[in-house]
């Protein structure tokens, strides 16, 4: 995990989700950890597509429950 | 220049609005009340500018709402002059009148994608600035035809009908968000496409009227100005219907 990328994602979480730094850990659930709906998940990624200029298909997001598992869905594109 | 996170529902006159198909009849009424209210109005427009536009302080957008890049160039374009539309009023549409046994698909699909189709592509475009602003106001034009149905028109209906059906699945997304989704239906209005009709068909529409007579393109717009303002704040996935009557049916 690369930590100038997870810097850069974490900096979209605070901004997007409106949480704390220190909430935005690997292991921290969107919805349970981080209280965000499926519209703010969406408004997420697409604030990581454009920090990262990557594009995310719909049906990649199924499953997506956790910091860890988004990271990994922008990185493995980068 | 705010952020447009502050957001909440303070009373902030002169907001950004959009409203496509702005050139000319309900769409220009619409802008030109907007103005009035003291918002910033860009209007857009397909073939024709409107002709007065410097009066009403309307800035003027070339926009194809069949083209979704057409359509994100007319909002990057609005945002650059004005700020991102807090305001959109989906508006642009057109007929190809005929009875369905010699309405070709062409005929059928074209209305279907610059009313229906089109207000889709120019909502989804302009609701991403709305919902990270926390405050939006989206007002669709539908049509009395696209309650009652309406003989030689099945596929004007069937497109200002879907439009109530989109505008209540986004009053659903997007209500978290504090951006309302409201559908206008307007009945006989006298603008050039009701001029469009023959004599016959005008009075039998007008027999139908409780108030017995022709819309007023300004009676459109001053319901738009209401769903568009603070006011409306607790309205939303309404079909208002401005008829003098008509869908009462």
């Amino acid at each position: 995990m690369s930590d100038e990328n997870f810097e850069r994602f974490k900096q979209c979480a605070v901004k997007v989700l409106s949480v704390d730094e220190a909430a935005v850990v690997p292991e921290a659930d969107f919805a349970d950890d981080l209280d965000a709906d499926s519209l703010d998940i969406v408004e997420l990624v697409m604030a990581l597509e454009e920090e990262f200029d990557v594009n995310v298909d719909e049906e990649e997001l199924e499953g997506v429950a956790t910091v860890a598992e988004a990271f990994e869905l922008i990185t493995s594109k980068l | 220049m705010s952020d447009g996170r502050d957001g909440g529902d303070a009373p902030t006159p002169g907001r950004v609005a959009l409203v496509t198909g702005g050139n000319r009849g309900i769409g220009l009424a619409i802008a030109r009340r907007l103005s009035r209210a003291g918002h910033r109005v860009a209007v857009t427009y397909r073939s024709e500018r409107p002709a007065d536009a410097e009066a009403y302080n309307l800035t003027c957008v070339r926009c194809d709402v069949t083209d979704p890049e057409s359509v994100a160039a007319a909002l990057a374009t609005t945002t650059e002059r004005l700020g991102a539309p807090e305001i959109v009023v989906c508006n642009a549409g057109l007929t190809r009148d005929g009875l369905v046994l010699r309405m070709s698909e062409e005929d059928f699909g074209a209305v279907i994608d610059a009313n229906l189709t089109g207000s889709f592509r120019v909502a989804k475009q302009a609701v991403r600035a709305m919902v990270r602003g926390r405050w939006g106001r989206i007002v669709f034009i539908s049509s009395v035809s696209g309650i009652g149905g309406q003989p030689g028109q099945a596929n004007y209906s069937a497109s200002k009908a879907g439009l109530i059906g989109l505008a209540r699945s986004l009053a659903k997304e997007f209500a978290s968000r504090n951006v309302t989704v409201n559908v206008i239906a307007p009945g006989a209005v006298g603008t050039d496409m009701l001029a469009a009709l023959n004599e016959d068909q005008l009075d039998a529409i007008v027999s139908r009227v409780p108030l017995g007579r022709v819309g007023e393109a300004d009676e459109i717009a001053a319901a738009v100005e209401f769903l568009a303002s603070e006011d409306a704040s607790y309205v939303t996935g309404i079909v208002l219907a401005v008829d003098g009557g008509l869908s009462m049916g």
